[in-house]
């Protein structure tokens, strides 16, 4: 099951969120917080995994942005990895060609869309 | 996929904003200027139309509502400002030239929303909702003031106004919030409209926000939806079935059957919702779907989708291990699919299935192993990271696989990713045996030493957890061990030191023989000053200075020991470990007076207080006479008079400048040294300056004192169970929650120092003791475990009320307090349980075994073997599960009543038995009716159809009825129903599987 979906600039700025589980808001900027230091202080050429709280988080980076999703211990890793390049994938054809001041400006539609590709 | 078709849609709408204001990125103040002005210009035409129409257009034509560009800015009337409100976009755009700083815009433009939103123009009101949508998700700002005004807006016939409310809704409605159920007709109609989108909308929003009422409530909605020939809406409704489900497990009833019809589907979209489904149901309660189990089969088989292939596997991991016949028809194809796929995340999901769940089935687990090796070998960082996870799961049950791929893992250590490393510790610690731990230690000490600081510690953290596990279960050579904690505590980055000083004195307390070996590397740490500086160190060093206070008589040489403690880089130390150091030097002065004024003084002496007859090796130089050494250890420089003088100075000085220390306890202890140094001296130096003989006669009474002194202090400490007090029954007379004043008794005892007190065993030396006795009781408030005699004087007294503080002592100590021979002696009646188990643990044990190579640890069975927490096999959501095998066993009743009658009660291993039986009984039946099985199977399902019409109108009926209840105890009658019809449930079931499996 997929905790939350974050994407995160390199600058550590929150570009997107969708929680599935139950998180408050406080907890939220938290988690936010710890993941962003935890992921965006990885070097490059390391494993896109990383273990959190007891959970998994897959992240992969596209240019500047990081797409993280949080995931349970027994899910698997590489099938989130695909899921996060479909997505992308989805995006770049629905942007022309994608990038990050498209999902700044165009939040709301992006929300959508996530939506819809997460419930499949 | 269809929600390209969403997307489209949208895309088509907005296209040509999105060019104009993404692309060229932000306009200038100076480009923007004309088209304000004609805005303006134009604004009074369109003030005359309609608000709804204005809007329409505005939406369809996208130049007026680009053009209104920080519009808000400017002054105008409250008419305009609603007209011309600042859009979600020019939010983003303004939030990212602020200058005024970001929280500061952000309370504005919330200010803002809030006067915006409760506008009674509902395209107004969903731009703030949409505003505040924004605010809440990527800055986390409470938006649950905004509820009611997303029902509002939710009301909006249009589509985008829906589209908005919707997405508010689903961002902040939980199940306290209080308008949820208002939204409950809002959903119910747009479930039912026949606009697919609509549609589909209001079931991502009940995904999301239901709870049991609106789960209950909208059953029958999402029922109907379940079948629907639209695609995009059905996968949906497949999906919400889930969390319909988790809230209100009577939808079961109803909806079950469709949902496992859709399991025949051929569209892919539509299977992927369903396993999915599934294989989250699966993992609350696997048993329940046993049956479902050749649907899964054949999609497993027929799967053309990894995806959907991934779940499937993962419902097998799930279900195979309850039910062997499957897993041996399911692993050749999981097999087959590992052999040739491509996909390098369905050959995890089939490796992890097979080492999860198959490891009994050899040929699957070797060829899995395979397929880990690639991993393993793989440039990819997060295949190799998967491969050694793999080999993890597989640990546990093939260690052989580990050790195979040792080279591997060794390697990986050093590989640059923190994650990789840490995994690969993992499985090298799992494969540690008594055999190989000392060359594993030695390989991880040397990557310690070479790596940096947070994996350094890593290591040597799972190293000292992983040779303490089990009361150091894997452990053969203390001594190794003992020289391997000192050689840890020298690496520079080492943090441990905590748990190498409880280790230190852990080994200490419970293993007798390697005590020597103890003290020598305890000495090495103690004697280099510059450890001193290390203040990760202070800790392992105060347990090395306990070490030697306590275990001096192995010491080779006591006057090294003084030395080492007393140095002046001992100032670096904290005050709590610098009192430790005191005390052991106090123990280290008293062994070294008493071997030179004691035993060497007078023979007697020595055969009374024989209490180390193997060590009295130390030869004492008070004359010539020289003993003879016969023991392992000889000392290298002999105690003489001289060197007690020169030693008795060395304290003075050393600790005369403590006595100022702010720390009570430093200051104490010191004080008790230098007291004790103090009485002494006078003797010691006299001796030094006269006569043999003449000596010996004037220090009879200083010998008493040392040979007092001594005598506490030697006593054994043993280790005492932390539950042992719970053992000892409270005996019948003693209420333990009265009579408190007697404490005040048995606290006035303490304080008052009666000559009675001390003179244990030694009655005559009233003068002389009595002002020693000043000394040991200020000791004692801080030390009771030192004073035996204290102690055992005390439990005599007090034996009734001593037991239950021993306990507090045990807390308020680091060390156990004294295992004390009184106790066992005077507290038979109402500590016979205490005293069994020290006698038992610690007497017999003891005995230093010479043929056994592994010395004896002593084990304290309470604390040492953690209780064994029995699992309880209940499922964890009794309602949901009991209800899904209501519908997937209710009706099928193959089972004759005799058998059923005769079942045991819901005792899940007396059901065991009773499924071996009925397979047996069942695999004949199957035998006799062959294929037509199956035929009967959907016979059963079209009957099953009907009933369940007729039992959705019911259900609704039911379900008015319930509302009309007190909603607070319907879930307790619901429960108890279910719970009378359990037992019924479960015969058909354990007859049931066997049919399908065959």
């Amino acid at each position: 099951m997929i905790h939350f979906v974050l994407l995160i600039s390199r600058q550590g700025k929150v570009r997107l969120t969708k929680w599935y589980s139950a998180y408050s808001q406080k907890e939220r900027t938290k988690v936010i917080r710890e993941l962003s230091g935890l992921i965006l202080t990885r070097g490059p050429k390391l494993c896109n995994f990383v273990e959190w709280r007891g959970l998994r988080v897959v992240y992969k980076r596209y240019a500047s942005l990081y797409f993280c999703m949080c995931i349970d211990e027994d899910d698997n890793e590489l099938e989130i990895l695909e899921i996060i390049h479909h997505y992308v994938e989805v995006l770049d054809r629905y942007f022309g060609s994608v990038c990050e001041l498209d999902l700044i400006y165009n939040f709301h539609k992006i929300m959508m869309s996530t939506k819809v590709l997460v419930s499949e | 996929m269809s929600s390209s078709s969403v997307v489209s849609l949208i895309k088509v709408k907005q296209n040509p904003k999105r060019k104009k204001n993404t692309k060229n990125a932000l306009p200038s103040p100076i480009q923007n200027f004309p088209r304000k002005f004609h805005l303006f210009y134009q604004s009074p035409t369109l003030k005359n139309l309609p608000n709804a129409k204005f809007h329409q257009i505005t939406l369809n034509n996208q130049t007026p509502k680009s053009l209104s560009l920080h519009k808000s800015q400017m002054s105008g009337p409250s008419l305009m400002d609603s007209l011309f409100q600042r859009t979600l976009e020019d939010l983003i755009k303004g939030l990212r030239q602020q200058l005024i700083g970001e929280q500061a815009f952000i309370s504005k433009a919330l200010e803002e929303i809030r006067k915006e939103i409760k506008s009674t123009d509902l395209s107004t009101k969903s731009t703030a909702l949409l505003k505040l949508c924004y605010l809440s998700n990527l800055h986390f700002h409470d938006m649950s003031f905004a509820a009611f005004h997303a029902l509002e807006v939710l009301s909006s016939p249009r589509f985008s106004h829906k589209k908005i409310a919707y997405h508010a809704i689903s961002l902040s409605f939980h199940d306290s919030t209080p308008v949820l159920l208002l939204i409950t007709n809002h959903l119910r109609k747009d479930l039912t409209s026949t606009n697919e989108f609509e549609v589909s909308l209001s079931l991502q929003c009940l995904s999301r926000i239901a709870n049991v009422d609106l789960a209950r409530d909208l059953t029958p909605e999402v029922f109907t939806l379940l079948s629907s020939n639209k695609l995009y809406v059905r996968k949906r409704a497949v999906a919400v079935v889930l969390r319909v489900f988790e809230k209100y497990p009577d939808s079961v009833r109803v909806c079950f059957k469709r949902l496992v019809e859709n399991l025949e589907n051929y569209d892919p979209q539509i299977l992927s919702a369903v396993v999915g489904v599934f294989s989250e149901l699966a993992c609350k309660d696997p048993r329940s779907y046993l049956p479902l189990a050749p649907e899964f089969y054949k999609i497993l088989v027929d799967s053309k989708s990894n995806w959907i292939s991934i779940k499937v596997l993962k419902i097998f991991a799930k279900l195979a291990p309850l039910e062997p016949r499957l897993a041996n028809r399911v692993v050749e194809p999981i097999c087959d699919l590992m052999r040739k796929t491509g996909a390098k995340s369905l050959l995890f999901e089939c490796v992890r299935t097979v080492v999860t769940s198959f490891s009994e089935y050899e040929s699957a687990v070797r060829l899995a192993v395979e397929k880990i090796r690639e991993f393993l070998v793989d440039e990819d960082p997060n295949l190799k990271y998967l491969g050694l996870h793999a080999l993890s799961i597989v640990a546990s049950k093939h260690l052989w696989v580990v050790s195979e791929n040792k080279e591997v893992l060794i390697k990986s250590l050093s590989d640059p990713d923190p994650n990789i490393k840490i995994e690969s510790l993992r499985l090298v610690m799992a494969m540690v045996s008594e055999h190989n731990v000392a060359e594993i230690s030695k390989v991880l000490v040397n990557y310690a030493l070479k790596s940096d600081p947070l994996f350094c510690n890593e290591i040597l953290g799972s190293i000292l957890s992983t040779c303490s596990r089990n009361v150091y279960e894997i452990i053969v050579d203390f001594d190794w061990y003992v020289s391997l904690l000192g050689e840890m505590s020298r690496i520079p980055h080492c943090q441990m030191g905590e748990e190498i000083e409880n280790q230190f004195i852990d080994i200490g307390l419970r293993v007798k023989d390697v005590r020597p070996e103890l003290v020598r590397v305890a000495r090495d740490l103690l004697i280099d000053p510059a450890l001193l500086g290390n203040s990760f160190l202070h800790r392992v060093l105060s347990a090395a200075a306990w070490v030697s206070g306590e275990y001096v008589e192995f010491s080779r040489n006591p006057l090294e020991f003084m030395e080492a403690l007393l140095q002046p880089r001992t100032s670096l130390l904290p005050p709590s470990i610098m009192a430790i150091y005191i005390q052991s030097a106090f123990k280290v002065l008293v062994f070294c007076l008493h071997t030179c004024f004691v035993r060497g003084g007078s023979t007697a002496g020595v055969s009374a207080s024989a209490s180390y007859e193997s060590f009295d090796d130390l030869s004492v130089e008070n004359g010539a006479d020289s003993t003879v050494a016969h023991g392992q250890t000889c000392t290298s420089a002999p105690i003489t008079n001289e060197s007690i003088v020169n030693l008795l100075k060395l304290v003075e000085l050393a600790l005369s400048p403590l006595l100022g220390s702010h720390d009570v306890e430093v200051q104490e202890r010191a004080r008790n040294l230098l007291g004790f140094v103090d009485l002494i001296k006078l003797e010691a130096l006299n001796s030094s300056g006269q006569e043999e003989n003449d000596s010996e006669r004037k220090g009879v009474e200083a010998t008493k004192i040392i040979r007092l002194v001594h005598d506490a202090f030697s006593k054994e400490l043993g280790p005492v169970s932390l539950t042992a007090q719970g053992k000892v029954p409270v005996p019948d007379g003693l209420t333990l929650n009265e009579n408190l004043g007697d404490l005040e008794t048995i606290c006035g005892d303490i304080e008052l120092p009666s000559s009675n007190t001390f003179s244990f065993g030694y009655p005559s030396e009233e003068k002389d003791v009595s002002s020693f006795s000043n000394l040991q009781i200020k000791e004692d408030s801080g030390q009771l475990n030192e004073s035996t005699s204290l102690l055992a004087e005390h439990r005599k007294r007090h034996g009734l009320y001593y037991l239950p503080s021993g306990k507090s002592e045990v807390i308020s100590n680091d060390y156990p307090p004294a295992n004390d021979p009184a106790l066992q002696g005077d507290n038979n009646d109402n500590a016979s349980d205490l005293v069994k188990l020290t006698a038992e643990s610690l007497v017999p044990k003891r005995k230093p075994n010479h043929s056994k190579p592994r010395p004896v640890v002593v084990k304290l069975d309470e604390v040492d073997e953690k209780p064994v927490a029995v699992k309880q096999l209940e499922s964890r959501d009794d309602s949901l599960s009991g209800a899904v095998r209501d519908i997937l066993f209710g009706s099928e009743d193959i089972l004759p009543t005799s058998s059923r009658s005769n079942l045991p009660n819901s005792n899940r291993k007396g059901k065991k038995k009773q499924h071996m039986i009925t397979q047996v009984e069942s695999k004949e039946n199957v035998v006799d009716d062959g294929n037509s099985s199956s035929r009967r199977r959907k016979d059963h399902s079209h009957g099953k159809e009907r009933r369940h019409r007729k039992k959705n109108a019911e259900e609704r009926n039911e379900t008015d009825r319930k509302e009309k209840e007190s909603s607070s105890n319907h879930p307790r009658r619901h429960k108890s129903r279910q719970r009378a019809e359990e037992p019924l449930k479960v015969p058909p079931q354990t007859s049931v599987i066997p049919d399908f499996l065959l």
